[in-house]
């Protein structure tokens, strides 16, 4: 790396953990370490830091009861908890609803339910992200079991409605239950699942300035889960392994931290995000938006470039200490350009050289500054390399008209 | 993050020889935009057949671009026909390497720089319109994956994606080309298999002794290998299969069809 200076505009792959949150969790490594199963005080206390941790998680979604709140590892393991354990609580249906913009995390395992018998309907999305409603609501039958929607994609970050998603799907088959992947909303706008129709939603730490490694997953009540791991009597049997104190007093620190600043993600994260967005559609003539979607969450915009490849363009902002992400192929050592950008149709001029900026609250005006200084310089290098100068030429030349 | 050569990292921060030549004597291309990358090549060749300009414009990521750049250096000053020899290990081998996955930028290198030099000849580009498509997502014949299979000495599904991209997409395809790759690799086995007359003659005694003398104890009889010429065995009955008079029938039955089995089709027995 040239610049040991790090913009850093990746936030929906995952977050810096705030020095507070650090400093919550120290205490339960060395010194509150006992398992807090046991039936001495240094063990003890720890059980009702993760009640009390679990209440403020519980605050977080909205929900009305801590019992409703599970603590896992990652979203990916909510979503997996939330997921099979329906299926396997309920064995009465085959039938599965999701979209084709899921998270792999939900994707692969639907493609995985596909082999092992369950039949599944993939729902489509529309040029700018937005779910086709009708569509899921028309799939809907007496043998749906699940519905697994998620809050926001985490590559455009548009906002699925997934409460009136839920209600609708409940009033053609109340017994079909609905699990809401959050981890992209979590800490962006505020969640208040007690007031829904939604039966389970997944959150991932990371996402929000909390470590990687820990999850929640509200269950509501009173719906039941088989548990996928199997063991002790820990998170009231739903959940085997003993809880990761520490990193559940840091999720929880952060939970109350992020839930402090939701007016300030609503209203500087986004004008930053919005000024980034409109600085380079208006400064580089072949950038445009890929989700303009005006339902989105506050810190994310997806802009492809049209012509250019996506790493080569994450390797030149890397030059500048600005990180970001892309949906091109290249960049995942998988050759198929990402599946979201896909079922929304952007065309293969913009697809390879998607870039997705994400920011956080800890992004400053300036850094947005430098990027937007630093993004045309880089564009203008790149283009000179793509072999499709006409095309190029042809598109300055209509930016320049409008 | 790749973990690109430092030299792959020069080339793609600093390409060399970025853009087109107006008036040049060969343009090659490779790739396409669906696919993700893109590179068209132009050369400049002088009277005596020596390229004495490259330029080149890639659509693809950092280690398109270096492989791109690097192959324009390695062209230039070249005879046109010994540009020809190149061949995509070198371009790898002068970027110091490439990452497994990365591979088929250096193919698509090579394809350019073939596509360039069959355009400098005037030369049919051997584009398989007719021929059926081994991968549709990104236009893979099967000619074009025979060719680098046996270029690349590949023996995996998953070094075929990571060279040629094939069946790295939707996946559909990937059963054709392991069928493509056995076809190719088998020939390959039978070739290696031609045995010198004492590993022929440990081999056949192995099958007998596993396979062979066992059933024909069973009877009170057995079996001796006398000699090998080529496929034709020569073997001696012994005990009670020698006086059998169902003993050719055990020959050729059973016997010739299990050496058959485990050899191949054109083993011949005979009787001594």
């Amino acid at each position: 790396m040239t610049n040991s200076r790090i913009i850093y505009l990746d936030n929906n792959a995952t977050t810096k953990v705030d020095k507070k949150v650090v400093e919550a969790m120290l205490p339960y490594f060395s010194e509150n370490y006992g398992n807090p199963s046991s039936m001495y005080e240094l063990g003890g206390k720890n059980s009702k830091v993760i009640q009390e941790s679990r209440e403020t998680i519980k605050e977080f979604f909205g929900a009305k009861n801590a019992k409703e709140i599970l603590f896992t590892a990652s979203g990916s393991e909510s979503a997996n908890t939330a997921i099979r354990g329906i299926l396997s609580a309920d064995r009465s249906k085959n039938h599965l609803i999701t979209t084709k913009v899921e998270h792999p995390c939900v994707l692969n395992l639907h493609k995985q339910l596909e082999k092992e018998g369950y039949k599944i309907t993939y729902i489509g999305v529309n040029s700018i992200g937005e779910i086709n409603e009708d569509e899921l609501y028309d799939a809907v039958n007496e043998k749906t079991a699940l519905v697994s929607c998620m809050y926001a994609n985490n590559e455009t970050g548009t906002i699925f409605p997934v409460e009136e998603i839920a209600e609708k799907v409940k009033s053609k088959n109340r017994n079909t239950k609905i699990f809401v992947d959050a981890v992209q909303t979590a800490g962006k706008i505020k969640l208040d699942v007690q007031n829904t129709e939604i039966d389970f939603m997944g959150i991932s730490g990371h996402k929000f300035h909390a470590p990687k490694g820990i999850g929640a997953l509200y269950i509501k009540s009173p719906n039941l889960i088989t548990p996928l791991v199997i063991g002790g009597h820990q998170e009231s049997g739903k959940r085997a392994g003993t809880e990761n104190v520490p990193y559940i007093v840091g999720m929880a620190k952060a939970a109350q931290m992020a839930q402090d600043s939701l007016e300030y993600e609503l209203t500087t994260v986004k004008r930053l995000r919005d000024k980034l967005e409109t600085a380079i559609l208006s400064k580089i003539y072949n950038a445009r938006l890929n989700s303009s979607s005006q339902n989105r969450v506050p810190n994310t915009t997806n802009i492809g470039f049209e012509y250019v490849e996506g790493e080569l363009i994450l390797l030149n902002m890397n030059d500048y200490g600005i990180c970001a992400s892309s949906g091109s192929a290249c960049t995942s050592g998988s050759l198929d350009p990402s599946h979201v950008l896909k079922a929304m149709g952007i065309p293969f001029t913009a697809l390879h050289g998607s870039i997705r900026f994400s920011l956080s609250r800890y992004n400053t005006e300036e850094e947005i500054d430098f990027t937007i200084e630093k993004m045309p310089k880089i564009m203008e290098k790149l283009t000179k390399i793509s072999p499709f100068q006409k095309e190029l030429a042809e598109l300055k030349r209509r930016k320049g008209l409008i | 993050m790749w973990n690109y050569t430092d030299k792959v990292v020069d080339h793609y921060k600093n390409p060399r020889n970025v853009g087109s030549i107006e008036d040049a004597d060969a343009i090659g291309e490779a790739g396409s935009l669906s696919c993700g990358d893109m590179l068209k090549l132009y050369l400049k060749v002088d009277k005596n057949g020596i390229i004495t300009d490259a330029k080149f414009q890639t659509f693809g990521c950092g280690s398109a671009v270096a492989s791109s750049s690097i192959l324009t250096e390695m062209v230039i000053g070249k005879h046109i026909d010994e540009a020809r020899k190149i061949t995509n290990k070198q371009i790898v081998d002068e970027l110091g390497g490439l990452p497994p996955e990365k591979m088929h930028c250096s193919v698509m290198g090579h394809e350019a720089l073939e596509a360039a030099i069959a355009n400098y000849y005037n030369e049919e580009i051997t584009i398989h319109n007719d021929e059926e498509l081994v991968c549709n997502c990104f236009d893979i014949s099967k000619s074009f994956l025979i060719n680098e299979i046996k270029a690349n000495s590949l023996k995996t599904l998953e070094d075929v994606i990571n060279y040629t991209k094939a069946g790295g997409a939707c996946g559909r395809c990937q059963g054709k080309i392991k069928d493509i790759l056995d076809e190719i690799n088998g020939v390959q086995q039978q070739k290696e298999e031609q045995l010198t007359k004492t590993q022929m003659i440990i081999k056949i005694n192995n099958i007998i002794e596993k396979y062979i003398s066992p059933e024909l104890r069973k009877d009170g009889g057995d079996i001796e290998l006398i000699d090998v010429e080529d496929y034709q065995i020569k073997v001696k009955l012994s005990g009670r299969c020698q006086s059998c008079n169902r003993s050719k029938l055990t020959l050729t039955h059973f016997v010739e069809a299990t050496l058959k089995e485990h050899i191949n089709d054109n083993i011949e027995i005979i009787q001594v």
